[in-house]
C-alpha cells in the first residue's frame, strides 16, 4: 500500500492550484491528482492556419464534442445551457476568457438585502486579502478606481481600448451609462516570466503566448517548486472513509488505467461545480448511502450557471474582430436590484470585441444573415470585422431542482458514472435576460449597429459551475461550513465553485480562487485542531 | 484518410452544394468553394466530421431523388433550399466544413485584406485608444451598494 500523504487535492484547475500553493508553506506532504495532463502551448490552435476550425473539434470548449481521453462525458440534454470546461493541469483556466471581475460586497448578503436565496456565512471583507494575493499571482491588468465595482489594484495597466472599445465607450457615454475597462488576467506587460499579450485574439481556447494567466503557468510552477507533488492522468473514482466516518483516501485510475488506492489524512476537492458533486455522489458507502457529505441532501443541488443574454450587431466602422483579446470593457449599470425592472438582483455586462472570419461566416450563416449564392461575398464583407457584442451575465438564484446527479447509463472511459444535468432558466432570470437584451439593443443601435442577432441563453455557455455543495453554518441547509470543511466529514474540504451560496452577476473565477486561498488560510490557522 | 470516406457521388455533390453556398466571384476576385484546392482541403481535413458530412450528403441525395450534382439548375436550387431548411445538425456540419476551409484559403483571405498566417507568433497591434472617453463615467461617479 502507498504511504499516506498529509493532504490530497483532487483537481489541478483554478482552485486546486491556489489551495496547493497556499498550503505548500506548511511543508506537509501535499499530493494533487489530476485527470488531465500538462499542456503544450506549441500545439495551441493559434499556432496554425486552421486555428478557427479547431474550435469545432478537438479544441471545442464542450467536453462532449472534444472527447479527449482526459475528458468525461456530461449528459446535459435536459438543460438549455450546455456545460463547457477543460480537464488538464490548469483546469478550465486553460480555456477561459480571462475576464476578471469579483463578487461585490452586496452579493454576500442577498437574503438580508433582497429577501431571496441565502446570505453567505462569510462576507466580502473576509476575502479581501485573498483577492489581492490572487490578483498578484494570477497577474491581472486593469484600471483601478471603477466607481461601481469593488476597489482592485491590478499590477498591470488595462488592455488597450482598441477600435471596439472606443465604439462601445462612445455609445455608452451618449446613453449616460456606466462602463469601465475590465480587469482581466491578460498580461499587458511582461510579468513574472509571462510574456505580454500580442493580441492573438484566441484567449479561448488557449493562449500560445502565455500572456493569459492559466494556473499551469502561474500557481503550479510555484507550488511544485515549493514541494507539492502533482500526479497527472490520474482520475479519482471515489473518496473512501474509515470506521470513524473520516475520509481515508481515494481510489483512482493511474495513467495506465490501473486502479490505485492513495491514503490521505486530509482530502480537498477542487473538481468544479460539476466534477465535485459527481465525485461525492459516487463515493457511496454503508455509512454514506446517498454519497459523501450529503446528509443535507444538497450535494449536486442548486446548480447555478449564469445564463448569458448575448446580443450583437454590425457597425460600419471596423472593429477589433479577432485581432485582440475578446475581453475589453464591462458595465455594472444594471448590477444591483431595482424592482421597477420587474426582477430581483441584476447582471454585469461584458462587451465583446468581435470574431474571426470562419466563426463569423459559420455563425452568420446559421443565423440566416449570410446568404448562400451570389450575394454571399458582399454581405460577408459587411459583417466580417464589424461585429460588436454585449453579453449580460445574469445572476442565477439557487433552486434545488437545478441539479447534478449521476447518469444511470452514461459512463466515462473508466466506467465511472457521468454527471447528468437538469436545469431550467427561472422566470426571474428570463425577465432579467429580456431586460439585458433590450439595453444591449439600445447600446448597439446607438453605436449604429444593424443586423442585430441574439443568443439568449448562449447555448454553449455553461462555463460558470456554481452552488452544488454550498457553504453555510446550518448542516441541514449546506454541505460545507464557513471555512470549507464538510459538515459530515471533518477532514474533507471543498474549495471550488460548488461552495458558492449565490452567484452574483459576474464571472466567478477571481472569487473562486480567493475562496480557495481563504480556506487554505483557515486550515493553516487551525492545523493543531483541524478535525475538532 | 477522409477522402476515401466519401464516395465519388458524395464528392460530386459536396462540390456542387459548396459552389451554391459560396460561388466564385470576378468582382471580388475569389474562387468558389468548389475550387479544387479548397475541395482538397475539405476532403483532407474532414476527420471527425466525416460521418455527419456523409450523412448530410446522403440526405441531399435523397431530397434530390438521385445524385444532386446531376439535377438541372432550377431543381438544384429548390432541393438546396429544402436541405438548408430541414437538414439539421448534419447539414449545419457540412456548411461549417465548407466555410471553415473556404475562409482559410490564401486567395480568399487576400481578397478580404487579411494576412496569410497563423495568429501566433506575430500577433496584432491594437490602438490604445483615447481614455479621456472615460471622463464622463468618472465625473458621474456612483457608489457600491452597501452590504450590512
Ligand atoms: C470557455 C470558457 C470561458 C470562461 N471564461 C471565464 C472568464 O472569462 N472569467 C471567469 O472568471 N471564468 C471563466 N470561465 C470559468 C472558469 O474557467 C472556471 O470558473 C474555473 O476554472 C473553475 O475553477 P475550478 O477550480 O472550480 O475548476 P476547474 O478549473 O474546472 O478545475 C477542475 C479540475 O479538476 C479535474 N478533475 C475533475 N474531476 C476529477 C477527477 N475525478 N479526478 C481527477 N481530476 C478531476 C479536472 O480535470 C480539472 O482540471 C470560463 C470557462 C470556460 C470553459
Ligand atoms: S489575445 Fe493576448 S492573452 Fe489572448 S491569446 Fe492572444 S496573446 Fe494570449
Amino acid at each position: 500500500m502507498k504511504d499516506p500523504v498529509d493532504v490530497l487535492i483532487i483537481g489541478a484547475g483554478a482552485s486546486g492550484a491556489a489551495v496547493a500553493w497556499s498550503l505548500a508553506e506548511t511543508k506537509m506532504h501535499i499530493l494533487c491528482l489530476e485527470q488531465g495532463g500538462w499542456m503544450n502551448p506549441a500545439e495551441y490552435p493559434s499556432t496554425g492556419r486552421d486555428w478557427e476550425a479547431k474550435f469545432y473539434g478537438e479544441w471545442s470548449s464542450s467536453p462532449n464534442v472534444r472527447g479527449r481521453p482526459e475528458d468525461y462525458p456530461i449528459n446535459d440534454d435536459n438543460s438549455p445551457i450546455k456545460v463547457v470546461n477543460y480537464n488538464a493541469v490548469g483546469g478550465s483556466t486553460v480555456m477561459y476568457t480571462a475576464h476578471w471581475p469579483r463578487l461585490h460586497p452586496s452579493d454576500f448578503k442577498v437574503k438580508t438585502l433582497d429577501g431571496v436565496a441565502d446570505d453567505w456565512p462569510i462576507d466580502y471583507d473576509a476575502l479581501t486579502p485573498f483577492f489581492e494575493e490572487n490578483d498578484r499571482i494570477m497577474g491581472t491588468s486593469g484600471l483601478s478606481g471603477d466607481p461601481l465595482s469593488p476597489l482592485t489594484h491590478p499590477p498591470m495597466p488595462q488592455q488597450p481600448m482598441g477600435l471596439s472599445g472606443a465604439i462601445v465607450g462612445k455609445a455608452m457615454n451618449k446613453l449616460g451609462w456606466h462602463w469601465w475597462p475590465s480587469d482581466t488576467t491578460v498580461a499587458t506587460m511582461d510579468y513574472e516570466g509571462r510574456a505580454r499579450c500580442i493580441n492573438l485574439g484566441h484567449c479561448t481556447p488557449a493562449c500560445a503566448q502565455g500572456a493569459k494567466s492559466s494556473t499551469d503557468i502561474t500557481y503550479w510552477p510555484h507550488a511544485i517548486r515549493a514541494g507539492v507533488e502533482l500526479r497527472t492522468h490520474c482520475r479519482v473514482r471515489e473518496i473512501t472513509t474509515d470506521e470513524n466516518g473520516m475520509a481515508s483516501g481515494v481510489v483512482y485510475y493511474d495513467k495506465d488505467g490501473v486502479e490505485q488506492f492513495q491514503p490521505a489524512h486530509v482530502v480537498i476537492i477542487a473538481c468544479n461545480g460539476v466534477g465535485t458533486p459527481r465525485l461525492l455522489l459516487n463515493s457511496k458507502s454503508n455509512r454514506f448511502p446517498n454519497g459523501l457529505a450529503n446528509s443535507s441532501g444538497l450535494v449536486g443541488k442548486n446548480l447555478m450557471f449564469h445564463p448569458y443574454a448575448q446580443i450583437y450587431g454590425y457597425v460600419e466602422e471596423p472593429t477589433d474582430s479577432n485581432r485582440a483579446p475578446p475581453t475589453c470593457l464591462w458595465s455594472k449599470e444594471w448590477y444591483d436590484t431595482d424592482l421597477s425592472r420587474g426582477f430581483v438582483r441584476g447582471y454585469g455586462v461584458q462587451f465583446v470585441r468581435g470574431a474571426g472570419p470562419v466563426f463569423e461566416a459559420v455563425v452568420s450563416e446559421q443565423k440566416g444573415i449570410l446568404p448562400w449564392g451570389e450575394d454571399h461575398h458582399r454581405v460577408f464583407r459587411k459583417l466580417n470585422g464589424h461585429r460588436l457584442g454585449f453579453s449580460a451575465i445574469c445572476e442565477d438564484l439557487p433552486e434545488e431542482h437545478n441539479q447534478v446527479t449521476l447518469d444511470p447509463v452514461l459512463k466515462d472511459s473508466h466506467g465511472i458514472p457521468a454527471p447528468k444535468i437538469d436545469y431550467t432558466i427561472s422566470e426571474n432570470s428570463r425577465k432579467m435576460m429580456e431586460h439585458a437584451l433590450a439595453r444591449g439593443r439600445e447600446v448597439l443601435e446607438t453605436a449604429g449597429a444593424t443586423d442585430i442577432c441574439i443568443n439568449s441563453p448562449i447555448p454553449w455557455g455553461g462555463w460558470h459551475l456554481l452552488g452544488t455543495a454550498r457553504m453555510g453554518t446550518d448542516p441541514n441547509r449546506s454541505v460545507v461550513n464557513e471555512w470549507g470543511r464538510a459538515h459530515d466529514v471533518k477532514n474533507l474540504f471543498i474549495v471550488d465553485g460548488s461552495i458558492f451560496v449565490t452567484s452574483g452577476g459576474v464571472n466567478p473565477t477571481s472569487t473562486i480562487q480567493a475562496l480557495a486561498l481563504y480556506i487554505a488560510d483557515q486550515m493553516k490557522q487551525r492545523l493543531a485542531n483541524l478535525f475538532d | 484518410m477522409s477522402a476515401d470516406n466519401l464516395t465519388r457521388t458524395q464528392r460530386d455533390d459536396l462540390r456542387t452544394i459548396a459552389a451554391m453556398i459560396v460561388p466564385a466571384s470576378d468582382a471580388y476576385k475569389v474562387p468558389g468553394a468548389d475550387d479544387p484546392a479548397i475541395q482538397a482541403d475539405m476532403l483532407a481535413t474532414l476527420g471527425r466530421d466525416t460521418k455527419l458530412v456523409a450523412a448530410a450528403l446522403d440526405h441531399l441525395a435523397r431530397l434530390a431523388g438521385g445524385p444532386f450534382a446531376e439535377l438541372d439548375a432550377n431543381r438544384r436550387e429548390a432541393v438546396a433550399q429544402e436541405f438548408r431548411k430541414v437538414g439539421g445538425a448534419a447539414a449545419a456540419t457540412l456548411v461549417r466544413v465548407v466555410l471553415q476551409c473556404y475562409y482559410r484559403d490564401d486567395r480568399v483571405l487576400r481578397s478580404l485584406g487579411l494576412e496569410l498566417r497563423a495568429p501566433f507568433p506575430k500577433g496584432h497591434v491594437l490602438p490604445d485608444g483615447d481614455w479621456s472617453l472615460l471622463d464622463p463615467v468618472k465625473a458621474r461617479g456612483g457608489t457600491l451598494r452597501r452590504a450590512p
